[in-house]
């Protein structure tokens, strides 16, 4: 069932949590130990938060709520965030 | 439809930018549109950035980007947005031949692609893939075949009904026309997939098994019904 | 408040005197799901309620089916904002599955296929103010709508109605829930317009 998107459509809101794009950070799933590109996983949109899902195992990897005045991000999913520095 | 923007930052071909729309009495929603328009080229940064609407039936944001906004209109845009499903002309892997795949409306950000190539003078060949359900579904119809030839090669794919009196049988993509339209594995080429999640699903696994490298497919999915969100 | 769009109104929608605080009336049913829809089989569906003792009490779907059912009317209201009123559902009522389990639990969670979790008060639970309902508009529930059976706690957001229920465990403990961990209110309350922490 494709009833899922990806991880480009996080890109606006991580966007105003990070000083930079987190679409190409790498991130390692937790329950299965695959790596995936932000960008790739599978982001379910319809939600009253956005969850990104491991396509390998479909554990949640990252959660993120907004509501007017804050965000709640949780990365537990995952066992770090790789990011490339810009300028490298 | 082209929005002024001052002060655009620029952008990279294969971006996109949130649009939020907020009615009078507070009530707001947010989609996501890829950036048509190549990126700015030369000394002075542009001023508008061009987006590609579909009005969707039973969408609630595309009829009035298509119907009720009208020049002048303040419009809310977010972005650029996007680092990872990007063609620069001018980053590390800019040499390597490109196939682009585009199911619908997943033809727009490649078409920033295409327009940037153009722009900046690059001879790196291009072959898109685009498959659409007949021809009156086409984008940028006439834009591919002037621009067609000096290295970019087009291949339409057309699911329900072909151009009349072509000949060509209709059907989905499939591993003989990735093999034909495509590049050899041979070539290492930078592959772009974009459009509904299920045709590029199917995309990606028919380069995948016709020996490309999964590393370097790059998908962009628009969701079921081909908008994003 | 963004920018407003001019001439722009959105999905059919409007406000009412018979509405919480910030919500509107839709006239569809909106899907939210966070993550791919459970298949669940009713010939392998079972509801289990553990007590904060780890008594288990199971029904599989004959056993449920079996117990009286009541047929709720009751307006829902969603987070996101959007609310229908007068929706119809046919569901077993907790004081009938909670009939007959030894408790002195304050605290409830409620589980479903697929790993979502949401806490509650076991008193929101009671007194006729919660069902397990498998029945929408008089047609078995839909899968996307949370089907085979989801809990039904009208006086609260619709996010503490758990889709696809599994199992409610009764605890001495409150801990917070799938959305309750990451900024939505704890309790829920559209009247107070509890969405998020602190509010």
């Amino acid at each position: 069932m494709s009833d899922y998107m990806d991880g480009n459509m996080l890109g606006g809101t991580l966007g105003e949590l990070f000083s930079m794009d987190v679409t190409s950070a790498t991130v390692t799933c937790v329950s299965c130990g695959a790596s995936w590109a932000i960008a790739q996983t599978r982001v379910y949109p319809h939600a009253p938060g956005m969850v990104a899902r491991c396509p390998t195992c479909d554990a949640v990897l990252l959660r993120l709520v907004r509501s007017p005045d804050r965000a709640w991000l949780d990365l537990r999913g995952v066992t770090c965030l790789q990011l490339a520095m810009p300028g490298s | 439809m082209a929005a002024v923007r001052d002060g655009w930052p620029g952008h990279l071909a294969g971006q996109h930018v949130d649009v939020r729309l907020t009615a009078e009495d507070g009530y707001s929603t947010e989609r996501s549109y890829s950036i048509a328009s190549a990126p700015p080229n030369g000394q002075a940064p542009s001023q508008t950035v061009e987006l590609t609407v579909q009005r969707l039936p039973d969408g609630e944001v595309s009829p009035y980007l298509t119907q009720t906004l009208q020049v002048g209109y303040p419009l809310e845009l977010r972005g650029p947005i996007g680092g990872w499903f990007v063609w620069d002309p001018g980053g590390p892997r800019a040499a390597a031949p490109v196939l682009l795949v585009a199911g619908g409306s997943g033809v727009v950000p490649l078409m920033a692609m295409i327009r940037e190539r153009a722009a900046v003078g690059s001879h790196t060949p291009f072959r898109l893939i685009y498959s659409v359900r007949d021809p009156a579904a086409l984008l940028y119809g006439d834009e591919l075949a002037r621009r067609a030839g000096d290295g970019l090669e087009v291949r339409y794919v057309y699911t329900r009904t072909a151009p009349p009196g072509s000949g060509q049988p209709t059907g989905r993509i499939n591993a003989a026309l990735i093999a034909s339209a495509g590049w050899p594995p041979e070539e290492s080429p930078a592959m772009f997939a974009c459009g509904p999640t299920g045709f590029v699903e199917a995309a990606a696994d028919l380069l995948v098994r016709g020996g490309q490298n999964p590393g370097a497919i790059k998908t962009e999915r628009f969701g079921p019904t081909g908008g994003k969100a | 408040m963004g920018i407003v769009s001019p001439g722009f109104s959105g999905r059919r929608r409007s406000a009412g005197d018979k509405l919480p605080p910030g919500q509107y009336l839709v006239n569809d049913f909106p899907v939210l799901s966070a993550g791919p829809t459970p298949r669940v089989d009713t010939g392998r569906w079972e509801l289990r309620i553990t007590t904060e003792t780890g008594q288990v009490h199971r029904w599989d779907w004959a056993a449920f089916q079996a117990l009286p059912a009541e047929e709720p009317t009751v307006d829902i209201h969603c987070v996101t904002k959007w609310s229908k009123l007068g929706t119809h559902w046919r569901g077993v009522s907790l004081d009938t599955l909670l009939d007959g389990v030894e408790t002195s639990a304050g605290f409830a969670t409620a589980k479903s296929y697929g790993g979502y979790t949401t806490n509650l008060p076991l008193a929101d639970l009671v007194d006729g103010q919660a069902w397990v309902a498998f029945d929408f508009d008089h047609e078995p529930l839909d899968p996307e709508h949370g089907g085979p059976a989801r809990l039904l706690v009208p006086h609260l957001y619709f996010w503490k109605s758990a889709k696809w229920l599994q199992g409610i465990d009764l605890s001495d403990h409150d801990t917070p829930g799938f959305w309750e961990s990451l900024g939505y209110h704890n309790y829920g309350d559209p009247w107070r317009e509890q969405r998020y922490w602190g509010d």
